[in-house]
C-alpha cells in the first residue's frame, strides 16, 4: 500500500502569539513551530497501517517554506519513509490554491490512501483535505476517529452530534484524522538520527493567489476579572441571577 | 503546562537540528510520562518501573554507544541533553539511565570482549535486562581503591566475596558489574570488573530503607558470599582502579548535564510562582528580593549550560579530560542544589509539598552532590590538576 500524509508546520499551541508590524500576520520571531498535532494522528495511522501490512511506503508531503523540512523530518523520525517539500515562500489563507498544489503532486503519486489532519491549528480552515479529494475525484471521510482497511475497502467512524457515524468507502481515498484516532508515537532517538539519511525531495511550486485575503488580525479582548457574588448557600440565588442576566449562560 | 527549558543566552543556537530534536522528544516524554506520577512515587519511595520499557523504546539507554549493539549512536551532546531532560523530571529517573548506560553498558563496551558486548549490550539497551554497578563498599566510599571485595580464581572460574553499598538499581537489576580485587588487598591495580547475575547463589540484595533523598530510585546493599561465576565473566580488558574510574567519568559527564535540568525545573517553577502568587496585593515577583533570587538562578543556569556545551564538544572531539568533567560536575551540581533550595524558599509553604517540584529536587540533589565523587573529592581532583600535588593521600 502506498500512503501519503500531508503535513503542516504550525506555531506551537503553547506559544504566545504576537501580531506582526503589518497587522495581518504573526510575528514569527521566537515562535516555536511544530508538526500540526492533528497531522501527528495522520502520520501515526499511516505508520500503523504500513506496520500491520508489513509492506508499503509512507510519504510525507508538506507545502510551505524551506523551514517545513524540519516538520517533514519529524515525520521521518517517527518512521515515514520519504518526504516531499512543495516549497513556497508564503501560504495564502485561501485553502483552494493550497488544495490545488497538493492535488497536483498527490495525483501523480498513485497513492491508495491520503491522510490529512482534520484541521491545522493555525488557520482552522478544516478544508484542505476535502478540497484535495474533490480535485482528485476520490472519496473522502473527514474527522475519522476509528479506521479499518481490508480488501481494498475502508470503514471509518466519525463522531457526530449525539452518536457515531460509520462510513464505508473504496480506495483510493482521502481521510482526515480526528484527535484520539490513535496514540502518536514518540520518534525514537535512533529514528531522529536516521531521518537525515532518508530522501527528502524539494520541489518549488507557484501558488495561485486565491480569493481570500487577511484584512486584520487581533488578539481576543482581555477577560474581565472575576467577581465573587457571595459565600455559601445564601449566595446561590445571586449566582443564578448573575449567570442568567450577566453571563447569559443559563 | 509543558516545559520550555531555559535559554537566556541563545544557547540553543549551539545545538544542531538533531540534538534539538532529541532533546525536545525526551522533554515531551518527561512531560507526558514522568511529571504526572513522580511526586507520588517519590513519596511512596519507589522507582517507577513501568517507565523502563518506554525509556528503552525511545532509545535512552547507552544512547551514545554504537548502533550495531542496539544503541542509538548519538553524539555526546545529544546524550547530555537527554540526561538534562531526564533530571528535569527527577534525579532518580536520570540515575537509572546513567547507571544502565554509563556504568553498566559502558564498561561492557570498553572492557568487555566482543562476545560479551554482543550478548549484553542489546539486552541492556532494550531494557530486557537491568544492570547495576557495584563499586562502593561500607568502608570504602571516596576511596574505592581500598575496597576489600575479592575475586579469587578457582578451577571452575571466579569466586567473589564482599559487600557493596549504596548501589543504584541493586534490587531491580538482573545483572551487576562488580568490582573486586583479584590480588592483594593493598594492590588497587588488581581490581577488575565482573559480570555477575543477581540470581547467582550467594548473591543477595537489600533495599536501603529510610532515604530522605532520591526516593524514586532503588538504592540497595549487595552481599556476595562465595558467589561462583564462570571464568569468562571477567571484563577481560578491565585493569586496575582506573577502569571503574573511567566509568565514573562517563556518568559524571551525564550528571553535569542532569544537574542543569533539575536547576531549570526549579527555576521554571519559581518563576511561574513568582509571577502568579499575590501577596501584599502584588505578585511576589515584583519584590526586589525575589527578583534577585530569580536573577541569580538564571545566571548560574546559563553559566552551567555553557559549561556543558563546551564539555560535550570536547568529549565528541575526543579531547575531554577527567578533571574537566570534575569541574563541571562540581559546579553544576553545586549550583543546582542552591537553586533548588532558593526555589523552595521562594514558594513559601507550598514549597514543602510534593505537588511542587523544588523540594524534591532539593533533597535529590543532596545525593547527586555526594555520589559519583563528592563535591569535596572533585575539589581535590581540581586542586591536584592545577598544583600537581595530590591532597588525597
Ligand atoms: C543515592 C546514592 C546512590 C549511589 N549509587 C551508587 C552506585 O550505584 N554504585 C556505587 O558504587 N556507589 C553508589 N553510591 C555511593 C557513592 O558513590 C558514595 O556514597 C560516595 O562515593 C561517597 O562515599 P561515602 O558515602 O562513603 O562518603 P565518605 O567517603 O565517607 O565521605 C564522607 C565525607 O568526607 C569527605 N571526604 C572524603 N574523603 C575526603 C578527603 N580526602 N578530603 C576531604 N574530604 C573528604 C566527603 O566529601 C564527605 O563529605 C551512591 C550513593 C548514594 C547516596
Amino acid at each position: 500500500m502506498k500512503i501519503a500524509v500531508c503535513l503542516k508546520r504550525v506555531p506551537d499551541t503553547e506559544t504566545r502569539i504576537k501580531i506582526g508590524a503589518d497587522g495581518r500576520s504573526i510575528d514569527e520571531d521566537g515562535v516555536k513551530f511544530i508538526l500540526n498535532p492533528y497531522d501527528e494522528y495522520a502520520v501515526e495511522q499511516a505508520l500503523q497501517l504500513k506496520d500491520s501490512a508489513g509492506t508499503g511506503e509512507v510519504t510525507a508531503i508538506s507545502l510551505g517554506s524551506s523551514a517545513s523540512q524540519e516538520t517533514i523530518r519529524t515525520a521521518l523520525a517517527m518512521g515515514v519513509d520519504r518526504g516531499i517539500l512543495l516549497e513556497t515562500d508564503a501560504l495564502p489563507l485561501d485553502p483552494v490554491p493550497i488544495g490545488k498544489a497538493l492535488a497536483a503532486e498527490l495525483g501523480s503519486g498513485d497513492y491508495d490512501l491520503i491522510f490529512f489532519g482534520k484541521v491545522a491549528i493555525d488557520d482552522y480552515s478544516h478544508a484542505v483535505g476535502t478540497i484535495v479529494s474533490e480535485l482528485l475525484g476520490i472519496p473522502s471521510v473527514s474527522a475519522v476517529g476509528r479506521l479499518e482497511i481490508a480488501d481494498g475497502k475502508g470503514t471509518a467512524e466519525r463522531e457526530i452530534e449525539g452518536g457515531v457515524e460509520v462510513v464505508e468507502f473504496s480506495l483510493p481515498a482521502v481521510l482526515t484524522a480526528e484527535k484520539g484516532l490513535n496514540e502518536p508515537r514518540y520518534p525514537a532517538l535512533r529514528g531522529i538520527m536516521m531521518a537525515k539519511k532518508k530522501p527528502l525531495e524539494i520541489k518549488p511550486v507557484e501558488l495561485e493567489e486565491g480569493g481570500l485575503s487577511v484584512v486584520e488580525l487581533s488578539v481576543p479582548p482581555a477577560r474581565p476579572a472575576g467577581r465573587i457574588v457571595g459565600e455559601g448557600a445564601d449566595a446561590v440565588p445571586a449566582l443564578v441571577e448573575a449567570l442568567r442576566t450577566e453571563a447569559k449562560v443559563i | 503546562m509543558p516545559f520550555h527549558g531555559v535559554d537566556f543566552l541563545g544557547i540553543d543556537s549551539l545545538f544542531n537540528e538533531e540534538e534539538l530534536a532529541v532533546r525536545d522528544t525526551v522533554r515531551r516524554w518527561v512531560d507526558d510520562a514522568v511529571m504526572p506520577i513522580i511526586g507520588d512515587r517519590y513519596i511512596a519511595g519507589e522507582f517507577p518501573q513501568e517507565l523502563i520499557g518506554q525509556m528503552a523504546e525511545l532509545g535512552l539507554f547507552g544512547a551514545n554507544l554504537p548502533e550495531k549493539y542496539g544503541c542509538a549512536g548519538l553524539n555526546n551532546v545529544a546524550y547530555g541533553l537527554i540526561m538534562q531532560e531526564l533530571e528535569r523530571g527527577d534525579s532518580g529517573i536520570r540515575s537509572f539511565a546513567s547507571v544502565q548506560g554509563a556504568l553498566v553498558m559502558y564498561p561492557i563496551y570498553m572492557f568487555g570482549n566482543e562476545e560479551q558486548k554482543k550478548e549484553w549490550l542489546p539486552k541492556l539497551a532494550s531494557g530486557e535486562v537491568v544492570g547495576c554497578f557495584g563499586l562502593t563498599e561500607p568502608d570504602y566510599g571516596s576511596n574505592p581503591a581500598g575496597m576489600i571485595t575479592t575475586a579469587r580464581e578457582t578451577d571452575a572460574g571466579w569466586t567473589l566475596n564482599g559487600t557493596k553499598m549504596w548501589i543504584t538499581n541493586g534490587s531491580t537489576a538482573q545483572m551487576a558489574i562488580i568490582w573486586a580485587k583479584t590480588g592483594d588487598l593493598d594492590d588497587p591495580g588488581s581490581i577488575r570488573g565482573f559480570i555477575v547475575p543477581t540470581d547467582a547463589k550467594g548473591f543477595t540484595s537489600k533495599d536501603q530503607k529510610g532515604k530522605i533523598s532520591l526516593r524514586a530510585s532503588d538504592t540497595s546493599e549487595l552481599a556476595l558470599e562465595d558467589v561462583c561465576i564462570p571464568r569468562d565473566a571477567v571484563l577481560s580488558e578491565s585493569a586496575g582502579i582506573k577502569s571503574p574510574l573511567m566509568c565514573l567519568t562517563q556518568a559524571r559527564y551525564g550528571i553535569a548535564w542532569g544537574a542543569v535540568g533539575a536547576a531549570m525545573a526549579c527555576y521554571d517553577e519559581a518563576l511561574n510562582y513568582a509571577k502568579t502568587r499575590m501577596i501584599f496585593d502584588k505578585p511576589i515577583g515584583s519584590f526586589q528580593l525575589q527578583q534577585l533570587r530569580l536573577a541569580d538562578m538564571l545566571t548560574e543556569i546559563t553559566k552551567a549550560q555553557l559549561l556543558c556545551v563546551q564539555l560535550g564538544r570536547l568529549k565528541d572531539a575526543g579531547t575531554m579530560r577527567p578533571e574537566q568533567v570534575s569541574l563541571a560536575k562540581r559546579n553544576n551540581v553545586n549550583i543546582a542544589t542552591d537553586i533548588a533550595r532558593e526555589a523552595r524558599r521562594l514558594l513559601g509553604a507550598n514549597g514543602i509539598l510534593a505537588e511542587y517540584q523544588s523540594m524534591r529536587h532539593m533533597t535529590n540533589l543532596e545525593s547527586v552532590y555526594t555520589y559519583e565523587g563528592t563535591h569535596d573529592v572533585h575539589t581535590l581532583i581540581l586542586g591536584k590538576a592545577v598544583t600537581g600535588i595530590s591532597a588525597f593521600e
